[in-house]
Order: C-alpha cells, then sequence, then structure tokens
C-alpha cells in the first residue's frame, strides 16, 4: 500500500510539534515542582534537615497512591479534574495536565533519591558553618547531587516523551495520536515506523544532552 | 572537675545528651524502643581561651556528641552548654546560625563541598554570613596562602590529596575568623606524614591567632604532640580532665592509663621481659622518666655504684614541651654493686627492678 506523503507530511510536523509542546511544558512545569516535592521528601524525613514525620508520612502516600497508577488509566481518571480546571479534556492543552501531575510525582521520587545519597557530611559541614536549613537544602544537596540529578531528568524527559504518546490516544494529538490514526488503523506500517525513527531520534538526542552535561558536572 | 576558671570559652555544666531509643547508632538499634540511650551523662568541665584541648575515648564514648553540641548542632537534653558566655540552650535557631559562624569545624573525611572549587568552599561561610564580594575574596587568597594551597584555588576537591584536603577544610574552618576551632578526628583518616603537618599547623594557628582549639582523637600520639589538657571520656562521662602531662604522667583511670598506653611503651609487657631476659643476661630495671629526673641521673647514679648500665627497651618524648618516659635498663657490674644501684634507682618509686641476674624467679 502507497502511503501518501503529500498528504501526511504536514500532519506529521504538527503531530512533532504538538509532542515537543508537551514534552517541554511537562518537563518545565514537573521539573520545578517534582524538584519540590523531592527536596521536600528528602528533608522532611525523619532525622534529616527540617525532620517533619508527619509532612513525610503525607508526601510519601501521596506519591505512592499515585505512581503505581498506570498512566493511561491515570488520565481517565484524573479527567473530571482535568475538566474542572482546563475546561476541556480533549486536545493538547487537556492533555499536559495529567502529564504534568504524574510527572511531578515521579520525578519528586527520583529527586528525592538522588538527594538520600548526598553525604550527610557536607551537610553537617554547610550546617556548622552557620548556613540555614533551606539554605543548606538548595545551596549545598542539590547541588552535591547535580551529576546523578542530570541523568535522573533525562530519564524523566524520555519518560515524559512516552507518556505524551499515550495522551495522544485519548485526544491529546501528537506523535503518538500519528502512529495509532495513520498507522495502526490505516494499517500503514510505514507510518507507525516513521513515528518510531522520530521518537528514538528524540531520546537518543535527549540521552546525549543528558550523558555529555552529567558528565561535565561529574569531572569536576 | 569543677568549674574554676573565671571566663572559660566553653563550659558544660551538668550536660545530659539522650537520643531517643529508636534512633540508630552506628547502623545499630542503640536499646530498646522505650529506653534512651545516654550519649553524654552529667557533663560538667572547662576550656580555657586560648588553649589546645584534647577529648579522647573510644568509639561510642560521647566525644561527637561533646562537639556537636559545642558548636549547637545539637541541643543538650538538660543541663547547659556555655560559649563565651552565652548558654546555647536558651538561643533559638537564628542566633544559634550566628553561634556557629563564631566556630570552624573541621571534619575526619574532610567534608568538602564537591560541586565548589577549593576558593568556594573556603568562601562558603563568608557568603552565608553574607559578607561583600571583595573582602570574601581578600579573604579567600588570604586563608588558601596561610594553608600553602594558594595555588589551587581553582581546583575541585577531588583534585586533591587527603593532606590538601585537610587544609582546604581547615581554611574553610578558619574563614569567619572564629575564636574557637573544633577538629573531629581531623587526622584520623591521614598518614603519619600528613597527620604530622596537619598538627603544626593546628598549633601554628592556636599560637598566631590565639585561637582555642579542641581536638577530638582516639590517638594519643596527637594529644602528645599539641594538646595543653586532656579529657578522658567513657561510657558517656568525663572521667579524667587534667593537664596532658599528668595525664601522661599519671593517668588516674583505667580508660586514661590503656590510652597512654597506645601511645608510649612503658614497662616491658611479661612476654617482653622474657624475650629480653633470654637476649639480656644481667639485671633489668625499669625507670619512670620525668622532667625532674632524666637519663644522665640514671647514669650519674650506675656511675657511682660501678654499674655499667644499657637502655634495652622503652621510649621518652616530650608532652607539653616536657621529657616523659620510661626506660628499661640491663645493669651489669659486680652482683653486690648491681644490687646497691638497683636500690639507689628504686628509691622514691621511681624504678622497679624486673629481673636479677642469674635468678629464675621475675620479680613483678
Amino acid at each position: 500500500m502507497d502511503t501518501n506523503w503529500d498528504l501526511l507530511r504536514p500532519v506529521l510536523f504538527t503531530s512533532v510539534q504538538e509532542t515537543l509542546v508537551m514534552v517541554t511544558v511537562t518537563v518545565l512545569i514537573a521539573g520545578v515542582v517534582g524538584l519540590l516535592l523531592g527536596a521536600a521528601l528528602y528533608a522532611a524525613r525523619p532525622g534529616n534537615l527540617l525532620e517533619q514525620p508527619v509532612v513525610f508520612a503525607v508526601l510519601n502516600i501521596v506519591v505512592n497512591i499515585v505512581r503505581p497508577v498506570p498512566f493511561i488509566i491515570f488520565i481517565t481518571a484524573v479527567g473530571p479534574v482535568t475538566l474542572a480546571l482546563v475546561g476541556t479534556t480533549i486536545g493538547t492543552g487537556a492533555a499536559v495536565f495529567p502529564m504534568v501531575l504524574m510527572a511531578s510525582v515521579v520525578i519528586g521520587r527520583v529527586v528525592e533519591q538522588n538527594l538520600v545519597g548526598v553525604d550527610p557530611g557536607v551537610v553537617e559541614a554547610a550546617r556548622s558553618a552557620g548556613a540555614g536549613r533551606l539554605r543548606t537544602l538548595f545551596g549545598i544537596v542539590v547541588p552535591e547531587a547535580l551529576g546523578p540529578l542530570i541523568l535522573g531528568y533525562t530519564f524523566m524527559f524520555i519518560a515524559i516523551v512516552d507518556m505524551s504518546a499515550m495522551v495522544g490516544v485519548v485526544g491529546g494529538g501528537g506523535l503518538g495520536n500519528f502512529a495509532i490514526m495513520y498507522g495502526y488503523q490505516q494499517f500503514d506500517w510505514a507510518v507507525t515506523l516513521v513515528t518510531v525513527v522520530v521518537i528514538i531520534v528524540f531520546v537518543q538526542v535527549a540521552q546525549a544532552v543528558g550523558n555529555w552535561l552529567a558528565a561535565r558536572v561529574l569531572r569536576r | 572537675m569543677t568549674s574554676d576558671i573565671p571566663h572559660p570559652h566553653v563550659r558544660f555544666v551538668d550536660v545530659v545528651k539522650e537520643y531517643p531509643g529508636r534512633r540508630r547508632l552506628f547502623g545499630l538499634r542503640a536499646g530498646s524502643p522505650d529506653t534512651a540511650h545516654r550519649a553524654l551523662d552529667t557533663v560538667t568541665f572547662d576550656i580555657p581561651r586560648g588553649s589546645v584541648l584534647g577529648v579522647v575515648g573510644y568509639s561510642g564514648a560521647g566525644k561527637s556528641t561533646l562537639v556537636r553540641l559545642i558548636n549547637a548542632l545539637e541541643t543538650p537534653t538538660s543541663g547547659s552548654v556555655v560559649v563565651d558566655g552565652t548558654d546555647l540552650t536558651r538561643l533559638g535557631e537564628a542566633r544559634l546560625q550566628k553561634v556557629r559562624r563564631g566556630s570552624g569545624m573541621v571534619f575526619q573525611h574532610f567534608n568538602l563541598f564537591a560541586s565548589r572549587t577549593v576558593a568556594g568552599n573556603v568562601a562558603y561561610p563568608l557568603r552565608v554570613a553574607g559578607r561583600p564580594r571583595a573582602e570574601v575574596e581578600a579573604r579567600v587568597a588570604e586563608l588558601l596562602e596561610f594553608v600553602g594551597l594558594a595555588d589551587k584555588a581553582r581546583s575541585y576537591p577531588s583534585q586533591l590529596s587527603g593532606g590538601q584536603k585537610q587544609r582546604v577544610g581547615i581554611a574553610r574552618a578558619l574563614a569567619g575568623a572564629p575564636t574557637l576551632l573544633l577538629a573531629d578526628e581531623a587526622t584520623s583518616a591521614l598518614d603519619p606524614e600528613t597527620t604530622a603537618e596537619i598538627l603544626r599547623l593546628l598549633t601554628r594557628i592556636n599560637e598566631e591567632f590565639g585561637t582555642t582549639v579542641v581536638v577530638i582523637t582516639h590517638e594519643m600520639a596527637v594529644v602528645r604532640e599539641i594538646c595543653d589538657s586532656v579529657v578522658v571520656m567513657d561510657g558517656g562521662r568525663v572521667v579524667e580532665h587534667s593537664s596532658a602531662y599528668d595525664v601522661f604522667a599519671a593517668p588516674k583511670t583505667d580508660a586514661g592509663r590503656s590510652f597512654v598506653a597506645t601511645a608510649s611503651k612503658g614497662a616491658p609487657t611479661p612476654e617482653a621481659l622474657q624475650r629480653l631476659r633470654e637476649r639480656y643476661p644481667g639485671t633489668i630495671v625499669t625507670v619512670r622518666i620525668d622532667d625532674s629526673f632524666g637519663s644522665p641521673d640514671v647514669t650519674r647514679i650506675l656511675d657511682r655504684h660501678g654499674v655499667t648500665g644499657t637502655v634495652v627497651y622503652g621510649d621518652v618524648a616530650e608532652v607539653q614541651n616536657r621529657p616523659l618516659g620510661t626506660l628499661t635498663y640491663e645493669l651489669t657490674g659486680e652482683s653486690e654493686a648491681v644490687a646497691a644501684a638497683a636500690a639507689a634507682l628504686a628509691d622514691g618509686g621511681r624504678a622497679t627492678t624486673l629481673a636479677v641476674a642469674g635468678a629464675d624467679e621475675v620479680a613483678a
């Protein structure tokens, strides 16, 4: 079967754009929210900088409830909330909402795990130099974990590309939608293949940039 | 051990520090859930301004808790810790941060910030204190010069040797011109040569800036090298507190004795004596040496009795610039003269005859 690329090419470009928008917006918002959530999980843990056992327990439970839900089910489960906040459950804008929620939670856990690996000795050094708790957290603990954090964020970038393909299926547009609608449902394997190649390029570029940045940071 | 110095730099009064039983200590549960672990038990002592204090004790004796109370990283369960006349137990977190800037801390594993350059590490306490950039740069340059690392300002800690890392740690601790320097096992991770270098640096800081230095260590050799006074800790209590010389010359407790034994040979053990006797058939006498009685005095007494003495075991070192040690001699000569010389040496309890020439029995 011959694929009509003259017809599909503009659709592919639009899909790539939609994916890029969804991924970028999610990475930016969830990156910041996840960093704060992860830092909170790390610091609130009993025995750590801010030691807030109740806060820790609550955040921990919330993360543990959200994270294991398969994303495609999560999208539909938070549908009513998306509808209330965004006004619709269809389109790229609506798709970003569940992505940001899920990505924030997962990034939060990734950040927490990397911060836990920081030597408590440097925390003590910063504290005995007279640094406050928050200053120690964001001025010392986070920079000390920067190398692993960059790798963690690279991992999450790729996971978010994955998520973006899934929201496509339930009306979010993007490459996932493109592959299903014009590939799978039209029995056009070539379209699916092209989509896969585009996504692989995305992921490879992201991983290469992440590795390069992490190596620069870790070499010091 | 009561507080009798008029204006000590640091004063501990009946300090008790307990950790909740569930807290893990050294990876193990310390006590059952409802019993607290008492890390410090009614500790009272003073640290005079400008002195070098050694705090010795085995792992878990409470040494680290002690320093963490001085720089207010921990608060006592009861009692008070007074630094520069201020009772730390009455201060809130904001004031405590200012207090911590008045003391510098040096760590066993250096605890440098890997994400910052050498200069960035040294600058950190000054940045925290909100000093102007020009002042920070000038001070960092001065400190790196002082510790001999001016050429490493732009290096990262991972590029330095252990001794260099510790010198950065010391420069960082000195950044805010503290009047109190706390060294928690600062040389325990270093080789002997580097240890000597770091100890010289600590002595220089004490002498040039009049900084009070508290050295936490399990190495008595460190104490012998630089300390004026010693606190011996055992089971969370201060069991001995006196001048370094007195602790070395006459330790009063088992903990004190076993620590002193790690740094100086003292009299030979029964096994060592057995080997000595096989090699040296003469009479074996052990003599305590101090600043009132040195090896020339031993030689003088032996000469007077016409007896030859050879040192076969022991050591003499300086503690607080005064000689101290134990020497074991083999005495040879006419048996009556040897006995008389041994008796003369033993006069005043300074010497003990461990073995008599020709006798099978070994005297205690």
